[in-house]
């Protein structure tokens, strides 16, 4: 049976391969109860004997040491971004040894992940919960070669999931850059170094086996011990946990794109006049374009005005440590390092602290840090007229980007900003609908483009106050209207019934599914 | 009109089109050779413009080769003409 959910999207009740559906309720509806009743899932209780070894001489070998079984869930993080061995080798042996019907649960998938496909297509890989996935990987689960629909969840969804069962690990693979003989490891140091961990810490505590897998085996002890031996069952020292160049690398630009800098120089200056800019304020910002360039405006802003603020968090940049460095913030919560140079900060400075995803956006916890948000600004795929986002497909229908913190974000912060141009290569951004939804309008409060700001309706304040201070303010139709004429409307993309991506919310209600590409023309 | 010379206006960068024009056999009609970044979306509307364009100019054989990366209407109809009169030569000023 076919379904409206609140948004007004097609959702059903049930969905082959996914289950019943508990269907999206509103930003706080189910978290407002504060006893979910649910419980948190026991991992198994495990003992080792004193003074024996966790070495094991390959990644196979210790694989093989996990009773590797059909159905089994295997986890990952993507920390090495699309620099990543670890998934493939892994997947490639389970496969070798005749394992069939795997769930792979990795905290995301990116360009690294493509060799993924022949295993998708063979059944080797049912079912799949990740945060993104991208380029051949994306569209062929899009055209519907995969058996089971995947999981889209955020990065606070994913813990939820963990700590619920919902993602019931067997075996979690933790790449690190550093390691040593116990287990303790970390990715902020050594040739591969990667930065925080983040991902991973969520896995280890939950996971019926954990293997560790480093290039890079330190004598004991490895400080510090971003993940902590009493986790973890088997280390393994390989040649190489992947490609330092796709890893990390030297330090995030900001965008000399001008249309990307006007766009973040208006959202600045919205963010200066929202009321939330101010002393102890916090903040955080994508690596993207425009959105990381708006942490430049606000940092010469916080020189100017003498404001200093309290935190920032997420995804971090080198842009963020030198926000650090110069004392514009007092701490960096870092999740997830965006390039090389944060590495070094994560190792050396106390006040860049290292934190799991379920600290970072867990929406199953006594208040994880996003709650404690100021200012988010975010980058969108496309949006629609009642401010929903969309993140995950691009406009030819197939899935393309990931979900990542951005709902989590949205709703935990203040003041929510989604920075995007008003068109992008003649596609116009601001549709009457999305094509999937992944972040609720109600999260929203601004959308900034280079033709003018558009302010959430339900946030009359808001709107009053920016219209006073001057800024460019424009009605969300209106200027979909005009954008439209410019760019004529496109033919939107075609698709079959066939369900082939479930998009939770971070509560675990799903509020949107993503449907096959129509491939026959 | 009839074309005599191949001739070419606009580039590859983002939010161009490059229109290529060559001459064909008389009654051998309109070949127009279309690729786009957005072909799925705007494959019809681009066509329109250049044969609106090919029309203006009363020019029923041609052979057109199109490569959009999204250029919008006014910038697809600049280039055609362009590359139309360039193979007529009866393009002004700079070439």
């Amino acid at each position: 049976m076919h379904t409206k959910n609140i948004l007004g999207f097609d959702v059903p009740d049930f969905i082959e391969g996914f289950g019943d559906v508990e269907h999206y309720s509103g930003v706080w509806n189910k978290l407002k109860k504060e006893n979910i009743g649910e419980t948190i899932i026991s991992p198994p209780v495990k003992s080792r004997v004193a003074h024996t070894s966790k070495m094991k001489n390959s990644l196979k070998e210790a694989i093989d040491a996990c009773n590797p079984h059909d159905g089994m869930t295997v986890t990952f993080h993507h920390h090495l971004r699309g620099g990543d061995y670890i998934v493939e080798q892994t997947i490639r042996y389970l496969a070798e040894v005749g394992i069939k019907d795997i769930t792979l649960a990795s905290s995301s998938l990116t360009s690294a992940h493509e060799c993924l496909v022949p295993f998708v297509k063979d059944g080797t890989i049912t079912r799949i919960f990740s945060s993104g996935i991208r380029d051949e990987l994306g569209k062929a689960i899009s055209e519907g070669h995969m058996k089971n629909p995947v999981v889209i969840h955020s990065h606070g969804g994913r813990a939820r999931a963990i700590k619920t069962g919902r993602i019931k690990i067997d075996l979690a693979v933790v790449a690190a850059s550093a390691a040593d003989c116990e287990g303790n490891c970390t990715g902020s140091f050594g040739p591969s170094a990667f930065g925080s961990i983040g991902y991973a810490m969520i896995d280890v505590m939950y996971a019926d086996k954990v293997v560790v897998v480093t290039d890079n085996l330190v004598d004991f002890p490895c400080i510090p011990p971003s993940i902590r031996q009493h986790n973890v069952d088997h280390v393994v020292k390989v040649e190489t946990i992947g490609d330092p160049s796709k890893i990390a690398s030297g330090t995030t630009r900001i965008t000399k794109s001008p249309m990307d800098l006007r766009i973040a120089e208006m959202a600045a200056d919205a963010i200066e006049q929202s009321g939330v800019f101010r002393e102890g304020y916090s903040f955080q910002v994508g690596a993207g374009g425009a959105s990381l360039a708006v942490a430049k405006f606000m940092r010469d802003k916080m020189k100017a005005q003498e404001i200093k603020g309290s935190f920032m968090i997420g995804g971090i940049t080198s842009y963020c440590v030198d926000m650090l460095n110069e004392g514009l913030f007092n701490a960096l919560f870092d999740v997830q390092s965006f390039d090389a140079a944060v590495s070094t900060s994560v190792h050396g400075n106390t006040n860049h602290v290292e934190i799991s995803s379920d600290q970072y956006a867990g929406p199953y916890n006594c208040g994880c840090m996003t709650n404690k948000l100021d200012v988010v600004v975010l980058g969108a795929l496309e949006v629609d007229t009642d401010f929903n986002v969309n993140v995950i497909t691009g406009a030819d229908g197939v899935i393309r980007g990931a979900s990542g913190g951005h709902s989590d974000t949205a709703a935990g912060a203040k003041l929510t900003v989604v920075v995007c141009p008003s068109f992008r290569g003649r596609l116009p951004m601001i549709k009457k609908r999305v094509q999937n939804v992944v972040t609720p309008g109600e999260s929203i409060d601004l959308i900034v483009t280079e033709r003018g700001i558009c302010v959430n309706p339900n946030n009359k304040n808001l709107e009053v106050k920016l219209k006073e201070a001057g800024l460019n303010i424009v009605d969300i139709d209106k200027l979909r209207e005009e954008v439209d004429k410019i760019t004529g409307v496109p033919v939107e993309p075609k698709f079959t019934n066939k369900i082939v991506g479930v998009i939770e919310y971070r509560d675990g209600s799903v509020i949107d599914v993503i449907r096959a590409v129509d491939t026959e023309d | 009109m009839e074309i005599k010379n191949s001739a070419q206006a606009g580039t590859f960068e983002s939010s161009d089109i490059l229109v290529m024009v060559e001459p064909v056999a008389k009654g051998s009609g309109r070949d127009i050779d279309l690729t786009s970044s957005v072909y799925m979306h705007y494959a019809d509307s681009i066509n329109n413009v250049i044969i609106k364009v090919l029309d203006k100019f009363k020019i029923e054989d041609v052979k057109i080769l199109a490569k959009d990366k999204g250029a919008l209407d006014p910038t697809i109809e600049a280039r055609v003409e362009t590359a139309i009169k360039r193979a007529l030569d009866i393009q002004e000023g700079t070439l």
